[in-house]
């Protein structure tokens, strides 16, 4: 018999090797170190005068550049080492002010022509590029129960304005609302206008000696909702953070179900990242209590600015709040066009404008406090049941007054905040109104800042390693099973490529755990070889001839391949599925390495062994 | 080449080995017990600063200097080479603690210290990874066993699972008794471990359910050890060549990749003993026999070739 495969066989195996080389060569292309200018806000232009400004700045500085490029949104200089990427960035960042926004960046120099496949580098870790991760915990059980608050309150009114006497509505510790009425009628009628008030909350009604109750839970589903839509809502917000901050290429995600990571690789000034990132407070727009207002409806805060506290010392703001800050769309300081006073003028979402004109139609001449509310979360460490130190986060809350003024008229979507001293103030508060837009509080839960230089060192003893070991297995291989063992290691060459490609391609980012992962692929790759080989010499000694051999050798130890790597594909798909980032990278490139090492192999291998010897009718020996 | 390939009599010391891996898991137990896993910050949560010195560091000075800046309890270790330090604190995260550190240990150094990465983990995060870790590894070991149910019998996956199983707890053990971090990546490695050795369980029962279709008159103890016979070169050299680009991760990988790669070391070494030893060694007390993989679905096919 003979072994020949069918030349669509052959071409395939050529096609996909052609483009595993093409789509794994962009990696090859070391990036240019460079600096990126964007604008600090949509409307900035970037063109060639300001190009020219930056390499003005850089010229004095005597830094080398080169590729000056700009797109009107945004210019990139790349720079000849990185050492100079910091000096460079603050020479420009000078001669620009701070309208522009300047950062480091990493120019890729594929060629065109590799650009034209829309062949692209694999992005680099945090831990290979250096940066900054954060995972930041959205505190959903907050939003919920400020959503229940703010129902007592209208529950309240609404019974009011129902004529329907009640005892009290109280909000529990773990989200029940109870009303307690007189009698029996009360309450029923009560359940009706609240049924109807009030269609997504579950109503229950229980008698008590003397009082009749309703108690009002959220169901599962509006409370999922509700923290839906909490953490969307903030990680659109940390978005525009980010943005703010232009870095290249920034993750914002959400991880779990009320938990957000943000990377930003290649960040040097981590404390700026953090700053901007961190803010993580709210905003409450609340009336001033009138003096005769109920103890119980009335609450008294401080003033943020010191100021002002010594000026006035607290106020008092009703406990009913207007609105708060996730409905805030934007805050910008400007000046009064008539009187050139500082002002901050604000938008607020469509449904934010209808409560608030609402609230202050009826309310002209009073004043209102904007509220700014910080979640701070302090560690304190304890003893536990075995004597180990463990660590307790504990959260403070510290809410203070930035502005209480007085409503001039009925306000709307747009309104504008005057009477404020001189413009620093009136930018810090515009800054304060846009760091409160959260739907809800979030806190740090962890951060991991890798120095850009052990990044790179990652990269070059990830690399050694993969060289090395993959130098060991092809020596190994081709002693032991010779012109076979060629055929494996062309293979295994050819699926190192197709791993990188896929990985490209897919837009996977390489971490050394990654790293570690296609080491590992490499070593078990050539599994499936060595169970086809030695199936063959096994043939062989029980006395078939070579092209049998060959045959049966690849036949036989096919099912027991697909055995073989099923299941570990599937502990790889169960790895990705538990794991985080890191780990989550070496899953994905050890599921890529099995699928791309099944077919160079079974299908590559094949090829090759064919054309060496697939033609020859009268073989006698195998090389193997 | 030898013609017909001698059958090694590995199940004729089938007690021995048991002995030997009953002692082993005993003392991996143990030693969990006791001491313990070192669960390195990704599960505890904490602080921890890594610097790097031009020169060799000392240890001790780096201590006094800590602890007269007011970090108290920093726990401070070489990491990977004399001229980096990795500390750890006791203590909750602020935004510019790693300027602090570094201004701390600047005082009376000549040499400038560079602040190679920092690192925070809430509590809250180590213990949900924990939990998730290990219910990952149950999970993996039930769908495995499922699997393995599925397309052998059993029998068959009980052996896998027990395998398995073993391996998990020597190299846990392992890491207990030496008492090595362990870290994600190292989570990450015993996962790959399971991964591995199932992979070599696989090959060799593969080839006992070959050979339990295709030889007659012999019993399951022949069927087994002429599997693994015809199995060993095959086992051997893919442990080889794992191990060889291990070794290369070993020693050239640097630190923050040397609890994994230890790891797979000794899973792949426990998981190829386990695959000979272990996994047959409990099909073969399970009285495996022909009968329990007699219904072959179309199986005929594969005696087609043979001449």
């Amino acid at each position: 018999m003979l072994n020949r495969y069918p030349l669509w066989k052959y071409l395939l195996v050529l096609i996909v090797a052609a483009l595993g080389v093409i789509y794994s060569a962009p990696n090859l292309y070391a990036p240019d170190p460079a600096v990126q200018i964007s604008g600090n806000s949509g409307a900035t232009v970037i063109d060639e005068r300001t190009l020219a400004m930056a390499t003005k700045a850089l010229d004095d500085a005597g830094i080398q550049y080169f590729g000056e490029e700009s797109n009107g949104k945004s210019a990139l200089l790349r720079l000849k080492d990185t050492e100079q990427q910091l000096a460079a960035k603050e020479a420009i960042q000078r001669s620009l002010g701070y309208n522009y926004v300047v950062a480091l960046n990493l120019a890729p120099t594929t060629p065109e022509w590799l650009r034209s496949f829309g062949a692209e580098p694999m992005k680099l870790g945090l831990d290979l590029a250096g940066g900054v991760h954060f995972l930041l915990e959205v505190d959903t059980k907050s939003a919920v129960a400020k959503r229940l608050e703010s129902s007592v309150d209208e529950m309240k009114s609404k019974l009011r304005t129902a004529k329907i006497r009640y005892q009290s509505v109280t909000l529990s510790d773990d989200n029940v609302v109870t009303a307690a009425f007189k009698t029996a009628e009360l309450r029923d009628n009560a359940d009706a206008e609240l049924r109807s008030e009030f269609p997504t909350l579950l109503r229950e009604s229980k008698d008590e000696p003397g009082r009749f109750l309703i108690s009002l839970t959220m169901s599962e589903q509006a409370i999922n909702e509700i923290e839906d839509y909490a953490v969307s809502q903030n990680l659109t917000t940390l978005r525009n953070r980010v943005n703010e901050l232009g870095v290249s290429e920034p993750i914002v995600q959400r991880q779990g179900s009320n938990r957000v990571v943000v990377e930003l690789p290649g960040v040097q000034d981590t404390a700026e990242a953090k700053r901007i990132i961190g803010k993580t407070a709210n905003l409450e727009f609340r009336l001033e209590a009138k003096p005769s207002e109920l103890v119980t409806r009335k609450e008294a805060f401080p003033f943020r600015s010191e100021m002002d506290q010594r000026r006035w010392g607290d106020a008092f703001l009703e406990k009913k709040l207007i609105i708060s800050g996730d409905h805030v769309a934007n805050a910008q300081s400007s000046f009064d066009s008539q009187t050139s006073q500082p002002q901050v003028n604000i938008t607020l979402d469509s449904s934010g404008g209808t409560k608030m004109h609402r609230a202050t139609r009826s309310n002209v001449g009073r004043r209102m406090g904007v509220l700014f509310i910080e979640y701070k979360t302090q560690m304190d460490y304890k003893l536990n049941e075995a004597g180990e130190q463990v660590a307790v986060p504990t959260q403070i809350i510290e809410k203070k007054i930035i502005s209480l003024a007085t409503i001039q008229s009925a306000l709307g979507v747009q309104f504008r905040i005057t009477g404020l001293d001189n413009t620093a103030e009136a930018s810090e508060l515009a800054l304060l109104l846009r760091a409160g837009a959260l739907a809800a509080p979030m806190y740090f839960v962890e951060e991991r800042t890798i120095g850009p230089s052990l990044g790179a060192e990652n990269i070059a003893v990830g690399v050694k390693s993969v060289q090395i070991g993959l130098g060991l297995v092809l020596i190994f291989m081709l002693v032991y099973y010779r012109v076979f063992g060629l055929a494996a290691n062309i293979a295994l060459a050819l699926n190192l490529f197709l791993l990188v490609a896929c990985m490209s391609l897919l837009g996977a980012t390489l971490t050394l755990p990654g790293i570690a992962g296609i080491v590992l692929t490499v070593g078990m790759a050539v599994d499936a070889n060595v169970l086809i080989f030695s199936r063959i010499r096994e043939e062989l000694a029980n006395g078939m001839p070579p092209q049998s051999a060959i045959n049966a050798g690849y036949d036989r130890a096919f099912t027991t391949i697909l055995d073989a790597n099923l299941t570990t594909l599937i502990v790889a798909v169960i790895l990705y599925a538990i794991g985080s980032g890191p780990v989550q990278g070496f899953a994905v490139t050890l599921s890529i390495g099995i699928l791309t090492s099944m077919f160079t192999a079974i299908v590559g291998t094949r090829a090759l062994i064919n054309l060496i010897y697939g033609g020859r009718k009268n073989l006698e020996k195998l090389w193997i | 080449m030898a013609k017909e390939k001698k059958v090694i009599n590995f199940m004729g010391r089938r007690k021995l080995a048991a002995a030997f891996s009953v002692i082993l898991l005993i003392a991996s137990v143990a030693s969990l017990a006791i001491n313990g896993l070192q669960f390195g910050l990704d599960f505890t949560g904490g602080t921890q600063i890594e610097v790097g010195y031009k020169q060799p560091a000392n240890l001790n000075e780096v201590r006094e200097q800590l602890s007269a800046a007011g970090f108290e309890g920093a726990t401070v270790v070489f990491f990977g080479a004399e001229t980096d330090v990795l500390i750890r604190l006791q203590r909750g995260f602020e935004p510019g603690l790693g300027d602090e550190i570094l201004t701390a240990l600047n005082r009376g150094a000549e040499s400038d210290i560079e602040l190679r990465r920092v690192e925070f983990v809430g509590p809250q995060v180590g213990e949900e990874l924990r939990d998730e870790g290990g219910l990952g590894m149950l999970f993996a070991l039930a769908v495995v066993m499922l699997y393995v149910a599925m397309r052998f019998q059993f029998k068959f996956s009980i052996g896998a699972v027990g395998a398995l199983i073993h391996d998990v707890i020597i190299v846990l053990g392992f890491f207990s008794l030496l008492h090595i971090d362990f870290d994600l990546t190292v989570l990450a490695a015993v996962l790959a471990v399971i991964g591995y050795s199932l992979n070599d369980t696989i090959v060799v029962f593969d080839r006992i359910r070959e050979n339990f279709r295709k030889l007659r008159g012999v019993t399951s103890l022949e069927v087994v050890n002429t599997s693994l016979s015809q199995t060993l070169d095959r086992t051997l050299i893919t442990s080889g060549t794992t191990m060889l680009v291990l070794l290369a991760l070993f020693y050239y990988g640097g630190e923050m990749i040397h609890g994994f790669a230890t790891a797979l070391l000794v899973g792949i070494v426990v998981g190829t003993y386990s695959s000979i030893y272990v996994a047959s060694n409990i099909l073969l007390s399970m009285d495996i026999s022909k009968e329990d993989l007699m219904p072959p679905v179309k199986e005929g096919e594969e005696f087609e070739d043979v001449p």
